[in-house]
């Protein structure tokens, strides 16, 4: 830490430097997500009995952790807010509780799949478990990131340096939380 | 808007690594651009010797079906795919991609535009070491029990799902995880690469006053990562298919495999034009400096250069003509892929007419330029046959099609980079390259070039398919004229292969002991020229960075005493 | 929770264009849970009815709202420069053609000179099932059953999907 070069103080586009660098990672996000989301989308319009299949899914689970992305998703905009203020020590605060409904989440999606699976829905059952267990496992996966982020930017911000990158992160912890809200009507309500 | 604002407050040069950096931090952790990029050159072609040797095997049993060839030993069928695949995928994941974007990305888009390194040092590093595990993993493929997968660099299921199929089954898992990787890894590049070009330049930079490199390497990182996506989800899709069992491409399942071929076409014609795109950057820059002349048509070559990346993004399904697609969509990519020829047979144009009325010097980097253009045209021309529906229902999966897309390929790949290294070399290096050594490795390599692969167009008219190891079991196709075909092809390869023994002697000598280079030996306008060569941590003195007062191509400017005019030297 | 003796904390005293304070974002959450109610109770009556287009408009359309709103209010995209909202658009669209572009292809079941036998014989298979059995259909004997080819021939047909 410490090694900035003069590169990175620029801004011939006006847009700070990483902020700019992270809605570029937003838009190649959209184009994995994307890709996969299409696909999915095009077998299950043409496998109307996937709809039988998808009746197996958890609503309730997967309503719960709308509600945790959406109430995590709030605390990441209090921590800029807070971070816009400059108070660093309360900007760490919402992210770690930020990243503690991700743990929440986490924890509602593998009891979850435990359940699932103990019901013989394996990823191998057929193609829409398939699907779902890839498409939520890759939005997991971009979870799990996003936490280990925002552990590391809350301790940086809660010694007052580099408060830009808390509005950063959290940009990124909004878009996982955008895939959800896609992906929850996409998998769980069926036919 | 070209103004450098200064945030945070931050006062870059304080931060700087004012102590010279340990032999760890300057080899094994590097963070300076110049080295990353360095690493990525000499990653890369270590990796052309392995494509270079898959293909003189598996050339040399086209030639002399059945017997061994000599440092090999006898190529089996499995052996074969396996030879083929991997030459295709090491050639373009490994070679064009780091070398053309990566290495000299990350060499001359700071220098060029006058900034001290990438914005993100720590994640240009990261890249790379994401990079080099792929190298790792791809290779770890040949070596494992089963061999190394042989389903083509296209890797259609249900073969490449299936280890029954493809009897490579941790082959074909490693191969598809080491091209998941890479492509993580040109991600991660490509963002600093993009957010380099676009905050990072000098003041008084406007768009317009950025040279071609870095505006075509810009480009092919965005056209880049708007196209891999689906292929990054296609990968895992695959891969849970191989791995666990899945069904994602098995229609007994309720998958589709044509699916798979859109999700990797999506992305694989795109990809041509991300490899191209840089080469094409070069050569702008190279013609400029040897043709003493501006370039003809800044905005409009940038145009071509976008419209070519848009329209890309709509002909991919002219690699699926024959795989069962509707023939009106068919009709809707022909119609696609004969258009996109017009921006990029626009750009060759305006390059030939930035040489018109130049005054002209033959140094071997303007060779290389030349021979870019002159063979790339021939390639993309015969582009055109195959785009076509009709015609491609015969020459689809025929040599006509290898012996296309390696005229454009070679070009990109091998004559890009030489043209860009042979220019850039000095810089690099801080010595010159032998112009006489260099002159003979590119007859050497641009004459065999095309007496291999036009022998392919033939083969392919006269119905030899693609990707079969022995054609004495077709008997239409092994006469004697086109087993000598083949014969010539190989021999001219075997021609070319030991013509690149003069350019990696050259190379190497000149690193070491050739004649020392000034800061700006080919009087070029650009900032990497501005500063030593080779060029000091930091490319300038903190508080001495260029500022930018002109365009990159003021050549010969009617009232000026040179025919240069640097863009830093204030008006 | 603790946060809210911050909605007390009125004054921003930034130039920003984001001139909030606390209690925009607590507002804005309130009108998200209202939306996340509405689109989980709305596919429950879209089923009791059997009205589909209600499903759809509450599940998704509602999801597009939502989106809207963390993308506006969270994400604050609309004060960012233009061409930040282009690149993102344009990412979306590539999606979209995506999809229109492979889905006629990926979708389709039959041609006019052929026929997906496997994917249809899996659809009647499924169906079935579930007309005759109803409900609770463990999931594993689903999978598996199909390694032996159907109709002799269902790799033959499927490959004349190429």
């Amino acid at each position: 830490m410490g090694f900035r070069p003069i590169a990175n103080t620029r801004s011939a586009t006006g847009i700070m430097t990483a902020k700019l660098a992270i809605w570029w990672l937003i838009a190649s996000e959209i184009v994995i997500f994307g890709g996969l989301l299409a696909s999915y989308l095009m077998h299950r319009l043409a496998h109307p009995e996937w709809g039988y299949y998808a009746e197996h899914t958890n609503v309730y689970a997967g309503s719960l952790n709308t509600f945790i992305l959406l109430t995590s998703s709030l605390f990441a905009v209090l921590a800029h807010h807070a971070a816009q203020q400059g108070d660093g020590k309360k900007a760490a605060r919402n992210l770690l509780i930020t990243c503690g409904f991700g743990l929440g989440f986490l924890v509602v999606k593998s009891l979850e799949w435990s359940s699932e699976i103990s019901h013989g829905y394996t990823i191998t059952a057929n193609t829409f478990w398939s699907f779902y267990y890839t498409a939520a496992g890759i939005h997991g996966a971009h979870v799990i990131i996003g936490m280990a982020c925002m552990l590391w930017v809350a301790n940086t911000a809660r010694q007052g340096k580099e408060l830009h990158r808390v509005e950063n992160v959290g940009l990124y912890w909004h878009f996982v939380d955008l895939v959800w809200i896609f992906l929850f009507p996409l998998l769980y309500i069926a036919k | 808007m070209s103004e450098a604002v200064k945030i945070d407050g931050a006062h870059g040069h304080d931060d700087h690594h004012h102590h010279e950096p340990t032999f760890l931090e300057k080899w094994i952790f590097p963070l300076d651009h110049k080295f990353i990029g360095m690493q990525y050159l000499f990653t890369g072609m270590f990796m052309a010797l392995f494509g270079g040797f898959f293909v003189y095997a598996f050339r040399m049993q086209l030639a002399f079906p059945g017997m061994s060839v000599p440092g090999y030993g006898t190529v089996s069928p499995a052996e074969y795919n396996m030879l083929i695949t991997n030459h295709g995928s090491v050639m373009i994941f490994w070679v064009a991609m780091p070398v053309l974007i990566a290495a000299f990305g990350n060499f001359l888009i700071p220098l060029m535009i006058g900034a001290d390194d990438m914005v993100f040092p720590k994640l240009n590093r990261l890249s790379f070491q994401l990079f080099l595990t792929s190298v790792l993993i791809l290779m770890a493929s040949w070596f494992v029990e089963g061999g190394g997968f042989g389903g083509a660099w296209t890797s259609y299921p249900p073969l490449s799902a299936d280890s029954n199929y493809s009897m490579t089954p941790l082959g074909s898992s490693l191969w598809l995880t080491a091209v998941a990787v890479e492509f993580a890894a040109f991600l991660v590049g490509g963002i600093n690469f993009i957010t380099t070009a676009m905050n990072s330049r000098a003041p008084g930079m406007k768009a317009q006053d950025v040279p071609m490199t870095v505006w075509m390497i810009c480009l092919a990182s965005i056209l880049f990562m708007a196209s891999v996506g689906p292929l990054i989800a296609g990968a895992i899709m695959l891969f849970f298919d191989q791995m666990v069992g899945t069904g994602f491409f098995d229609p007994r399942r309720g998958g589709d495999p044509i699916l798979w071929q859109h999700l990797f076409w999506f992305f694989g014609h795109p990809e041509v034009y991300v490899v191209l795109l840089p080469a094409c950057g070069f050569v702008a820059d190279v013609i400029t400096v040897f043709a003493r002349k501006k370039l003809f048509g800044y905005q409009t070559i940038l145009y071509t250069a976008i419209g070519t990346g848009s329209l890309s993004f709509f002909v991919w399904a002219h690699h699926q003509f024959i795989a069962g697609i509707d023939p009106r969509m068919a009709n809707i990519f022909t119609v696609t892929t004969v258009l996109i020829s017009i921006p990029i047979a626009e750009m060759m144009f305006l390059f030939i007419a930035t040489l018109y009325g130049g005054s002209i010097r033959f140094t071997v980097p303007m060779l290389w330029a030349l021979a870019f253009i002159a063979e790339f045209l021939i390639g993309g021309v015969t582009g055109i046959y195959l785009g076509a529906s009709g015609m491609d229902i015969y020459f689809h999966d025929t040599y006509f099609v290898i012996a296309h897309f390696h005229y454009t390929f070679f070009p990109i790949a091998f004559i890009g980079t030489f043209t860009a290294l042979t220019f850039w070399f000095p810089k690099m290096f801080g010595r010159m390259m032998n112009e006489t050594l260099g002159k003979v490795h590119f007859w050497g390599t641009v004459i065999p070039l095309n007496t291999i692969f036009i022998p392919l167009f033939f083969l392919g008219a006269a119905g030899q398919h693609r990707r079969i190891y022995n054609y004495n079991h077709f008997p239409d196709l092994s006469t004697p004229d086109l087993q000598n075909l083949r014969i010539m092809a190989t021999m001219s390869l075997l021609v070319l292969l030991a013509f690149q023994a003069v350019f990696l002697f050259n190379f190497f000598y000149s690193m070491i002991a050739g004649e020392k280079a000034s800061a700006n030996p080919w009087k070029s306008n650009t900032l990497e020229w501005t500063t030593s060569s080779p060029p000091p941590h930091g490319n300038w003195h903190p508080d001495d960075m260029p500022k930018v007062y002109r365009g990159p191509y003021e050549y010969s400017v009617p009232g000026r005493e040179d025919d240069y005019w640097p863009q830093n030297e204030p008006a | 929770m603790a946060e809210h003796a911050e909605a007390q904390d009125g004054h921003d005293d930034h130039g920003h264009d984001e001139h909030h304070d606390v209690s925009f974002y607590y507002k804005t959450y309130a009108v998200l849970l209202v939306l996340l109610v509405v689109s989980i109770l709305g596919p429950e009556v879209g089923e009791a009815t059997g009205l589909k287009i209600i499903t759809l408009i509450t599940a998704f359309g509602i999801a597009v709202v939502k989106a809207g709103i963390v993308i506006r209010n969270f994400m604050h995209l609309h004060t960012e420069k233009t061409f930040v909202h282009y690149f993102l658009i344009t990412s979306l669209a590539f999606m979209a053609l995506f999809f229109f572009a492979v889905a006629p292809d990926v979708m389709k079941h039959e041609g006019t000179r052929w026929e997906n036998k496997a994917a249809k014989a899996w659809i009647q298979k499924v169906e079935a099932e579930y007309a005759a059995g109803g409900g609770d259909h463990h999931g594993a004997d689903a999978a598996g059953d199909h390694g032996e080819k159907t109709e002799g021939d269902a790799h033959g047909e499927a490959a004349e999907h190429h």
